[in-house]
């Protein structure tokens, strides 16, 4: 009987490096008021919802989603970032992918969550043209600056762009 | 004629020819006679000997390509007891480093052939072969050994086991501190490291000097593909989600690579990129290491099971790419690795604390200079500082009893700005 009990003892999960990591990075956040988190599942902490409503800049009165999955492997691997809205970006693709260089080539372990939430903030204040994902909208940015700026607000408003629909993404 | 024979049996029941004559002569010029660098514990003739041919059980994780060689070696050098734990099974793409596979044992499991062939080749020694993953394992399995050798080609296994062997680690009990060597290749360049957990730096503390897995910028890989890598990732990181949605890619499922493989070519056809192949495939996806050679993991190992030498301090680095550079330097432990790092503290307090009580604890004792603690379990959170939605779910259990969350002798892991990683709190009732 005894031993039935140290057997299910040694068998209980452990946490892992992963795990304590993510509470550390988590627990750290520095939330301003334009971003929100939410958890799906609470008891999950390595799935959930980042919500960005810019308060400056050409996306303001825009309230956008993103998908964050972190993986056991974080933080030698950083963690899955998505759109789960079409948006009009030039940084952002219709399935949601986000060309950012910390989410891939220039990740490093010693870089946390705010990092990337910090990260994708700045891609609204500050969108590039030259590392396109959305190849349009980047020439738009690029040569017609006016039309680009009709065009995020056409597009936020849930309107179609040269064959694209887009999501409404305005705050209710 | 003057050695004792040993009568150890095989695995096989053929009584061992094992130590005939002058069989480990070379072996022995090393362990009849301390040298100039041998650690002063290490006494020299037949007792380390018998440690070594009889006693001495060790682990091999991993059977790729440094686990063949390892095997090979620890079998060759007299080691007698011998575990390996592989979870793959043999492609043909491994017969060309991976000697003891041949082409018939392709599909069979790593570990079992493996295990056969050293059997059969080396007489008197066991192999006790685990088809399967590490994790399968628990602690008191890792107990058994005395020394733990990994030829692993990924990270997250390391950093496992690694975790495992601190963890298994008991101030009270020296037989638990299990030394792990590990090897690691890429390509021309190879490195050996000798970890004593809890004494000196673990893999974790030095998981940022680790080359990070290739990635290409996504607008690279979407717009201007140049190499065949750029049309892989093209395939496993926007077609793979675009077309199977949440389905999860298994890059041990054949079927998934042969997907992407094919999805790959047709892209690289497209933009005229030549070398897209099926193992370069699964290479990129897995992030495979390739590996050559292995040497400086068995020497280490010898010396550490034996004391004969002065052992490995730290970590050895050989780059081979341009001639031949060897290094070898002690890195240093880190206070702020999450696995060997991190302060432990024993208490003992009443069953009838509430959590809110065991943070004004925390808080109040001046060694640990702890602000806005937050705490969980392996299992769940018991109160989070941050975010709003955390911290407005887990603010309920302020009020409960510590004793209804956390079992007698269980771990609260505690992380906070202050500290450097995190503090490890194993609670006991009074
Ligand atoms: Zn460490």
């Amino acid at each position: 009987m005894k031993k039935n009990e140290d057997a299910a003892a040694k068998k209980k999960p452990k946490t892992s490096a992963a795990q304590i990591r993510v509470q550390k990075d988590l627990t750290e956040l520095e939330l301003s008021s334009t971003m929100k988190t939410h958890f799906p599942d609470p008891v999950d902490l390595l799935n959930f919802t980042l919500t960005i409503t810019p308060d400056e800049g050409m996306y303001k009165g825009g309230s956008f989603n993103f998908s964050v999955n972190i993986n056991t492997n974080y933080p030698h691997e950083p963690p899955k970032v998505k759109c789960t809205q079409t948006i009009y970006h030039p940084n952002v693709d219709l399935e949601g992918n986000v060309c950012l260089n910390i989410l891939r080539e220039d990740w490093k372990p010693v870089l946390n969550l705010n990092s990337v939430l910090v990260g994708l903030q700045y891609l609204f204040l500050e969108p590039n043209a030259d590392d396109p994902l959305n190849k349009e909208a980047a020439e738009e940015l690029r040569k017609n600056r006016e039309q680009f700026l009709h065009n995020i607000k056409t597009s936020m408003k849930g309107g179609n762009i040269r064959g694209v629909q887009y999501d409404r993404v305005l705050v209710q | 004629m003057a050695t004792a024979p040993t009568s150890t049996t095989t695995a096989n029941g053929n009584p061992s020819a094992a130590d005939w004559q002058d069989r480990y002569h070379h072996v022995d010029q090393v362990l009849d006679r301390p040298g100039p660098r041998t650690d002063p514990s290490f006494l020299a003739g037949d007792e380390v000997k018998a440690f070594l041919r009889t006693s001495c059980k060790i682990l091999v994780i991993g059977a790729g390509g440094l686990g063949c060689e390892i095997l090979a070696n620890l079998a060759l050098s007299g080691f007698k007891d011998i575990h390996v734990i592989d979870m793959d099974t043999i492609d043909i793409s491994n017969l060309n480093r991976q000697f003891l596979f041949r082409q018939k044992d392709v599909g069979k499991p790593k570990a079992i052939v493996a295990a056969e062939f050293i059997m059969n080749r080396v007489p008197g020694v066991t192999v006790t072969p685990y088809y399967g993953k590490i994790q399968d394992k628990d602690d008191d399995y890792y107990m058994q050994f005395n020394l733990i050798i990994c030829g692993l080609d990924s990270v997250e296994a390391r950093r496992w086991i690694n975790a495992t062997l601190v963890n298994l680690v008991d101030p009270e009990n020296p037989e638990s501190l299990k030394p792990l060597i590990d090897g690691g290749t890429e390509g021309f360049k190879g490195q050996a490291r000798v970890i004593l957990p809890t004494v000196t730096s673990c893999y974790e503390c030095s998981l940022d000097m680790l080359n990070k897995p290739t990635a290409f910028p996504i607008c690279t890989i979407a717009n201007t593909p140049r190499l065949p890598e750029h049309c892989i990732e093209w395939a496993s990181v926007l077609e793979w989600p675009r077309v199977h949605g949440d389905k999860r890619l298994d890059t041990d499922d054949p079927e998934h690579i042969g997907w992407l493989y094919k999805i790959a070519l047709a892209r690289a056809k497209e933009f005229k990129i030549e070398g897209v192949t099926w193992s370069l495939t699964q290479g990129v996806v897995k992030n495979i290491i390739p590996a050559i050679a292995s040497t400086n993991a068995i020497i280490a190992a010898f010396k550490i099971a034996t004391s004969s030498a002065a052992y490995l301090n730290n970590y050895f680095m050989l780059i081979g790419t341009d001639g031949v550079y060897s290094y070898t330097f002690e890195h240093e432990k880190r206070d702020d690795c999450p696995v060997c790092g991190g302060q432990a503290l024993d208490i003992s307090i009443s069953k009838e604390w509430t959590v809110d009580r065991l943070i004004e604890m925390l808080v109040e004792k001046q060694d640990i200079q702890i602000k806005k603690p937050s705490l969980s379990t392996a299992t769940k959170q018991i109160y989070f500082q941050a975010p709003p939605q955390l911290e407005e779910l887990t603010r309920p259990n302020l009020e409960r009893k510590v004793s209804d969350l956390v079992e007698n002798g269980d771990h609260i892991t505690v992380t906070a700005a202050s500290l450097p990683f995190n503090l490890m709190v194993r609670v006991t009732y009074v």
